[in-house]
């Protein structure tokens, strides 16, 4: 990864997972122990995971609706300030017939809110992800991947409870 | 790194017949991207000398403009028109499997998305040649965008034409992110899989994607939000291309069902092209495990409800033109089956209405020689509908006099197999580098293996 070997490593426990039951068992453990900014990798998002980190509904949402409202707003407000700034009657109709421009704004509301929601895909999952934490390639295989930060001292806990809970390989993971 | 042991699953949803782990579907469409095949090199270098043979004629046709063409009074839309409408409705059925049936959660769409989604990005990018290739002077195309010209006189909001720059545009900007925003974690599963320069390309193109709770977390939001929004964009789309036609007052063209009658046109042609590259596509990709019978029996049974409101709609464009009780109308509607046209007119009728309708029989609907061939109707009889609305329409207008035959030249088939050409390259070229089956998604609908055992929670 270009990326992380640029940055600080993260110190931690890295532990691997075949059984989603179990690596589930493990984040709840974790979690009721103190270990609230635990990394949990898989290959597919999937709603056990989801539930037992507890997290909050993504932010994306509202960058869709900003982009939307803003593309539908630009619509409107080009086609009917470029009608006023040149008015020239057309087949009989008002200067700023408005019907006709719902299509263009339409077609900006969806442009938009889905180039804000690309946005913010990628600000919130690739530019402000976490930077320097160990990673294996099979778990984008078929391993779910568990990664604990913990100072040398808290590892053999923290090894313990993923082996216990059911891992298949512990890694430690020095600065 | 220690290879695991891994326990198979439970068992996949049965009616799916998905039977493998997690591995095997990674390693599955691994393979697919391989060393590339004569046949497949065969192939593509037929696509790129039907692509050259169009870039040539489009050549000509810049030196020495579009008489060369055909076009002549009272026809100055005819192939170049047709086959833009042609290929923009071949898009629709690729964003209905990959947005539409995504909201509606329906299963059967995993396996076969991110081909019909690759295939819609790569029609509207044919598409959008033709209108640049129909204005004849290519150098002011900018005219088209909201510029003001020299006196500062803005562009006509009302003129559909108008409408569809903003559609078309939309739609191919909209398509392509969809469509690359849902490689990102397949790209990452294929580059943790090979080695040397290809780790590095993949490497770059899955822009660190790591699988993470938090980049799921934003990806899954994200995805549900653009397919919500690529929804009401794909009715739309083809909306607005009717409407260039139904603005109009034109007879034949300014009916009010043209939109939802162009919109089913659309997703029947679509699913027929679909039909077309993923039967042999399967085969040569040997990925017949995962886009199996149980997937063409669903894409057959919306074709066939496509092409019966197809049906249905040319049903009421006749009783609607000899209800309106004008002349022209009745006249352009009796010259389709029985003028000058004749030919094209009963093309048109027999593979969208009645071929469609074969599919009532399971036993069609699962016999994929049976499909194919239906397809390559579906393919034919949808661009004859485009030809007949148009060419048939414009050639027998109000003014009796000016009636006459539009001729199809040369440079109308060079334009129109280069098309074919410029299409087919870029599908043949993706489906060689990118995953051609949605790795992420079908995992989603694997059960994952569990230690205490028993199904899926």
């Amino acid at each position: 990864m270009p990326a992380l070997k640029r940055t600080r490593r993260a110190v931690g426990v890295l532990g691997s997972f075949i059984h989603i039951d179990a690596a589930v068992e493990a984040i709840k453990a974790l979690r009721a122990r103190g270990h609230r900014d635990v990394v949990v990798y898989s290959a597919a998002p999937n709603h056990e995971i989801e539930e037992a980190l507890d997290q909050p509904v993504s932010p994306v949402r509202l960058f869709t609706l900003i982009g939307g409202l803003t593309g539908c707003a630009a619509g409107f407000g080009m086609t009917i300030w470029m009608s006023f700034d040149w008015p020239l009657v057309v087949g009989g109709k008002t200067i700023s017939s408005v019907p006709p421009y719902v299509v263009i704004a339409f077609e900006l509301t969806i442009l938009l809110g889905a180039l804000s929601t690309v946005t913010a895909m990628v600000l919130f999952s690739v530019l402000m992800g976490k930077r320097g934490i160990a990673y294996d390639p099979r778990y984008s295989d078929d391993l779910i991947g568990i990664f604990v930060p913990a100072k040398g001292d808290q590892q053999g806990a923290v090894e313990q409870l993923l082996r216990s809970a059911g891992a298949v390989e512990v890694r430690h993971e020095a600065a | 790194m220690a290879a695991v042991a891994h326990p198979r699953p439970a068992g996949g949803k049965p009616e799916l017949e998905i039977n493998q782990t997690h591995a095997d579907v990674t390693r599955d469409v691994v393979a697919t991207l391989g060393q590339p095949s004569t046949g497949y090199l065969m192939l593509l270098a037929g696509a790129v000398g039907l692509f050259l043979a169009g870039l040539i004629t489009f050549l000509i046709l810049v030196k020495d403009g579009l008489g060369h063409a055909g076009y002549t009074p009272p026809v100055f839309w005819s192939v170049y028109i047709t086959t833009f409408v042609f290929w923009i409705g071949i898009g629709h059925a690729g964003t209905l499997i990959s947005a539409i049936l995504f909201l509606f959660r329906s299963p059967w769409r995993t396996a076969v998305y991110r081909s019909t989604e690759a295939m819609t990005v790569f029609a509207v990018m044919t598409a959008a040649l033709f209108p640049i290739i129909h204005i004849g002077r290519q150098w002011i195309f900018y005219w088209l965008l909201p510029y003001p010209n020299q006196r500062f006189l803005w562009p006509n909001f009302r003129s559909p034409l108008l409408w569809d720059v903003f559609a078309i545009s939309t739609y191919f900007t909209v398509s392509a992110t969809f469509l690359v925003v849902g490689l990102v974690p397949d790209v990452a599963a294929v580059r943790d899989k090979v080695t040397g320069w290809r780790r590095t390309v993949y490497g770059l193109t899955s822009v660190g994607w790591q699988g993470t709770d938090n980049q799921w977390r934003h990806y899954s939001r994200g995805y549900l939000y653009l397919a919500a929004l690529a929804t009401p964009l794909v009715l739309s789309v083809h909306s607005v291309v009717s409407w260039d036609f139904a603005a109009s007052v034109v007879p034949g063209w300014h009916g009010t069902i043209f939109a939802p009658y162009f919109v089913a046109g659309a997703i029947y042609s679509g699913l027929g092209m679909v039909m077309t590259l993923l039967i042999p596509l399967r085969k040569a990709l040997r990925i017949e495990h995962m886009i199996t019978d149980y997937h063409f029996d669903n894409l057959a049974k919306l074709t066939l409800l496509t092409g019966s409101i197809l049906f249905y709609s040319y049903g009421m464009e006749y009783f609607i033109s000899w209800y309106s009780g004008s002349p022209f109308e009745q006249t352009t509607f009796w010259r389709r089956p029985f003028g000058w046209m004749w030919w094209a007119g009963w093309s048109m009728i027999i593979c969208n209405a009645f071929v469609s309708q074969l599919l009532w029989f399971r036993k069609v609907r699962t016999n994929l020689t049976a499909l194919f061939v239906i397809s390559i109707f579906i393919n034919l009889g949808m661009w004859f509908e485009r030809y007949v609305i148009i060419a048939s329409s414009l050639s027998n207008d109000y003014i009796p006099w000016a009636w006459a035959v539009p001729a199809v030249t040369w440079a109308d088939w060079g334009i129109l197999l280069g098309s074919f050409g410029w299409f087919s390259m870029w599908f043949l070229l993706f489906a060689r580098s990118f995953p051609i089956v949605a790795v992420q998604e079908i995992k989603e609908m694997i059960p994952m293996p569990r230690k205490r055992g028993g199904g899926h929670h």
